[in-house]
């Protein structure tokens, strides 16, 4: 198939970025999206000119390196990574329009990469349950009942990709944090520190720049993941009770 | 996951049989070197060796750690959970990664389990019988002592988890969750659906985070290590790229510990992710650190097959998709490019099942990749024709379907299906799934003595990166669980004991170690940035792969891996010469990145190829054409290889120094596995 792309090319974080329009031909449906990129990125090079720059690591879905927005969508038309989907989602003759993720709180490094590091601040700040190595019980002495285990595992699946926030009108983390919070916040483990862990990365989130959360829900259509909204509504109520407790 | 069935054991005879003048394949491309020996394990019962040694371990004082400083490399379960433990501890930890996140290191891919000697299940497990499946599967090319610990510490690291918040399956009374998994009769596997390595990886992760917030801890993403500091003989530092900037930085510590992965990439197509490399690892073995066993390569049977030349990785999917599907191939060539559904049941070769009867499609890893690889040169694979061969092989769920029901295999196998729809476009559940084996894992890696110390004092290595316990060939469920023993209760114990040794001498800036290291690293991006050849990175990359997988794949014959170095040599040259890396080195250049790894893939390669020349015998993931049995069996050669085979670097252009370390077994007898 032939393609029409549209890139967002940018120096670095200081200059100003534009899209740049690229032709590429031969695009097999098998390929992923981004082994299609990798084609682009061969042919410019022979050409000599600079190959796009953009994130990839496991390219199976799970490490959460990559994340474009294809045509306008966080991770582009089905509800998967970037790496995860294939060119038989596209047409042949098709125009397609790649950008990195928008949001300011994710400012771009270089063409499609940004920087995410907030995401490890916003954890640094109590997604954890304090343990030190070597401190814990016998793993069968903390009892979790099946229900609340397979629960805080589907939030936990979460690969930090920061899709929720580019696809965010208002450029919100909620669903990350709602994720995290919710898990830890499922089990045993995580009680002793459920109402300092949501106040504190709250306070982390509002202070990177990230938006508030207006219940738009185009968060959880664009996570890969399939991380419910509801996270978001346990987020706010663990944040109600840990003010009720005067923090 | 996979109810492996357990290898019969037979003492076999023909171990000690001589092999004649072939006993040194590899003359003329290495030269010997004086016997190496672990001097750091305790004698003793192999049950009271750990304690001994943490006993003898030497302390450092609280008030002391805080002047004691820790370089990481590596941020997957190995360097995650030391940088975590250290922090704790209150030594003062920098931890590099390549990638935007900690997060994202490629232990988060793992999908079976983790096993741990916890006999939850009370099965008859025990540390004494983890230990013995470990070194079994391994094919006794592992260590005893660092793999009767593992076993030990096993327990250690489930409870440590779920301390952590690491959801693992339960069962509904609230208890953990066993499953079974591949070549042991034990559920001794703790699992968290198909994710487990990514829950792991985030409870290492998030305990880390604590401690970057408590000041122990200063992590550096987007960085790469590209050169390692050995100063009066001690590892002191590392140079290292910052990926955005380009910025070349010198960062000094008093000890260097590396957890910087497996290098399976060097195939270039593999189930790794695309980052990984062996930099960290080989510019170390550059420095004085030997590489051990470096030819021990797990090939996983169950991956998703290439499907064109565009390919850049491959997936795996679980192993226990062998316990219901069947693996064919047609009997008669012209049926290749034919509907698999119209191909009838007499003209269907069920291989695995006519080879092997009584274990079937159930055969270990080893053997169940060689056999499709066997039907595929025969001419006989299926799917696209890559390269003008086809390369794959049916795994078939109609019986499956027939027998259980589709909505059974739904709930079993759901979400491989699901992920193999997704990559391929075809449904499973309606035509054959196509699988080929896939460069999995590496067992060889850095040299480590009992205290996980390389050849370089003050250079410690870890989980994949590390050769230490899987001798030939890994177990499933077993990486994690070397990765975490490694990182939360083994380094932070032996470390201290070299650090028991300061406060060290401050190291200058400007100390001509220093500087060496830094110019070296200035004038190899010099070098990449002004070639302004014809050919790309990748492209070398890939031709390097082809080479590794043709000549040092799943089968190695001694012709083929002298023509592999040939081959590895002179394009290597080509690569040097002709290498074209646009972009600037001052900025976020991911060509430049790649070349830099590729350069070094290119002389691991060719070592591993030595590697394997010299081993004349097939154990576990090596297979020396040139060692089977008359079955075409896998045959080790106890009198001649029961060693480890650790390499000195002796130069450029200068052959290899190999040093062997003997393989003493005192709590187990070696024996030979069968399948049949």
């Amino acid at each position: 198939m032939r393609l029409t792309l549209k890139i967002w090319r940018q120096a670095d974080q200081q200059s100003q970025g534009a899209m740049h329009t690229y032709e590429v031909d031969g695009i097999s449906e098998d390929m992923s999206f981004l082994e299609m990129l990798d084609v682009l990125n061969e042919e410019l090079n022979a050409k000599g000119e600079e190959p796009i720059a953009f994130d990839s690591d496991c390219r199976e879905g799970i490490c959460g390196m990559c994340g474009l927005m294809v045509n306008g969508e966080a991770h582009g038309p089905e509800v998967t990574t970037t790496c995860q989907l294939h060119m038989r989602s596209f047409t042949d003759g098709e125009t397609i329009t790649i950008e990195p993720w928008r949001s300011s709180a994710f400012p771009v490094l270089k063409d499609l990469c940004v920087d995410r590091s907030a995401f490890d601040r916003i954890i640094q700040q109590g997604g954890y349950i304090s343990v030190n190595t070597g401190s814990a019980p016998e793993a069968h002495s903390i009892q979790v009942p099946k229900e609340a285990a397979d629960r805080a595992f589907d939030v936990a699946t979460c690969i930090g990709c920061g899709a929720c926030v580019a696809a965010c009108p208002n450029g919100s983390a909620s669903l990350f944090m709602g994720a995290k919070i919710t898990h830890l916040g499922e089990l045993p483990q995580g009680q002793a520190e459920r109402d300092i862990r949501v106040v504190n990365m709250v306070g982390q989130h509002d202070a990177e720049g990230f938006g508030g959360c207006t219940n738009i829900g185009e968060c959880t259509a664009a996570c890969p993941k399939g991380i419910p909204l509801d996270v978001i509504s346990q987020m706010n109520k663990d944040l109600r009770t840990a003010m009720r407790h005067g923090l | 996951m996979t109810d492996m069935p357990d290898t019969t054991l037979t003492s076999d005879p023909s171990h000690e049989s001589p092999i004649g003048d072939h006993s040194d394949d590899a003359a003329g491309y290495y030269t010997l070197g004086s016997p190496l020996a672990d001097t750091k394990a305790p004698g003793g019962p192999i049950d009271e060796r750990w304690d001994t040694r943490k006993f003898e371990a030497r302390l450092v004082n609280p008030a002391n750690r805080r002047k004691l400083s820790v370089i990481i490399v590596g941020t997957g379960l190995a360097g995650a959970s030391a940088a975590a433990t250290l922090g704790e501890a209150g030594y003062q930890v920098k931890s590099f990664c390549y990638q935007d996140s900690p997060r994202r290191a490629h232990s988060i891919a793992a999908q079976g389990g983790i096993n741990a000697a916890k006999n939850y299940k009370e099965d008859g497990d025990s540390v004494h019988r983890l230990f013995y499946d470990t070194v079994k599967g391994g094919d006794y090319r592992s260590r005893e002592s660092n793999v009767y610990r593992l076993a030990e510490v096993s327990t250690n690291i489930i409870d440590q988890c779920v301390a952590q918040g690491v959801p693992f399956a339960r069962e509904y009374g609230g208890l953990l969750d066993n499953r079974s998994f591949g070549g042991v009769q034990v559920s001794r596997t703790f699992y968290a659906r198909g994710q487990t390595g990514q829950q792991l990886l985030i409870g290492a992760y998030q305990a880390m985070e604590r401690q970057v917030a408590a000041g122990t801890v200063t992590q550096f993403t987007r960085h790469e290590m590209l050169e390692l500091i050995v100063v009066d003989g001690k590892a002191r530092g590392i140079v290292a790229r910052d990926m955005v900037t380009g910025d070349i930085e010198t960062h000094l510590a008093d000890v260097v510990v590396l957890a910087s992965g497996g290098y399976g990439n060097v195939f270039y197509l593999s189930t790794n992710a695309m980052g990984c490399n062996v930099t960290a690892s080989w510019r170390a073995h550059r420095k004085g650190a030997y590489m051990a066993n470096p030819c021990y390569t797990q090939i996983h049977p169950t991956c998703i097959p290439v499907s064109g030349s565009h390919q850049s990785k491959l997936t795996l999917m679980s192993e226990s998709l062998r316990n219901d599907g069947r693996i064919w191939v047609p009997k008669n060539k012209a049926d290749c490019t034919k509907d698999p559904r119209e191909i009838p049941e007499e003209d269907r070769d069920y291989y695995l099942e006519r080879i092997y009867p009584s274990f079937g499609n159930l055969v270990p890893r080893d053997i169940a990749s060689r056999a499709a690889k066997y039907q595929c040169d025969d001419g006989r694979g299926v799917g696209p024709e890559v390269d003008g061969v086809r390369r794959g092989v049916y795994l078939d769920f109609a019986d499956a379907i027939k027998r259980l029901g589709r909505e059974a295999v739904e709930e079993k196998y759901g979400n491989l299906f699901d992920m193999y729809a997704r990559i391929t476009g075809e449904d499973p559940y309606a035509v054959p799934m196509r699988i080929y084996p896939a460069v999995h894992y590496v067992m060889g890696g850095v040299w480590v003595d009992y205290d996980l110390q390389s050849t370089i004092p003050g250079l410690f290595v870890t989980g994949e990166a590390n050769f230490s316990d899987h001798g030939a060939n890994r177990l499933g469920a077993s990486a994690l669980m070397q990765g975490l023993a490694d990182g939360y209760f083994v380094l932070p114990h032996t470390i201290r004991d070299y650090l028991a040794d300061g406060p060290f001498e401050k190291v200058p800036e400007d100390h001509p170690a220093v500087v060496e290291a830094r110019d070296a690293v200035t004038k190899r991006i010099e070098h990449f940035m002004t070639v302004n050849g014809t050919r790309s990175v990748d492209s070398y990359h890939r031709e390097l792969g082809n080479i590794m997988w043709e000549y040092c794949g799943m089968e190695r014959t001694e012709d083929g891996l002298r023509k592999a170095i040939d081959l590895i040599r002179s394009l290597r040259d080509d690569f040097y010469r002709n290498v074209k890396v646009l972009g600037t080195a001052d900025s976020l250049n991911q060509s430049l990145e790649k070349a830099g790894r590729v350069a070094d893939f290119f002389e691991l390669g060719e070592l591993m190829c030595i590697d394997a020349l010299n081993r004349r015998e097939s154990c576990g993931g090596h297979f020396r054409a040139e060692s089977q049995t008359e079955d075409g069996e896998a045959l080790r050669h106890d009198d001649h290889f029961a060693y480890v085979a650790a390499w000195e670097f002796a130069g450029d252009g200068e052959p290899p120094v190999l040093h062997k370390e003997d393989l003493t077994y005192t709590a187990i007898e070696m024996k030979q596995r069968s399948y049949k």
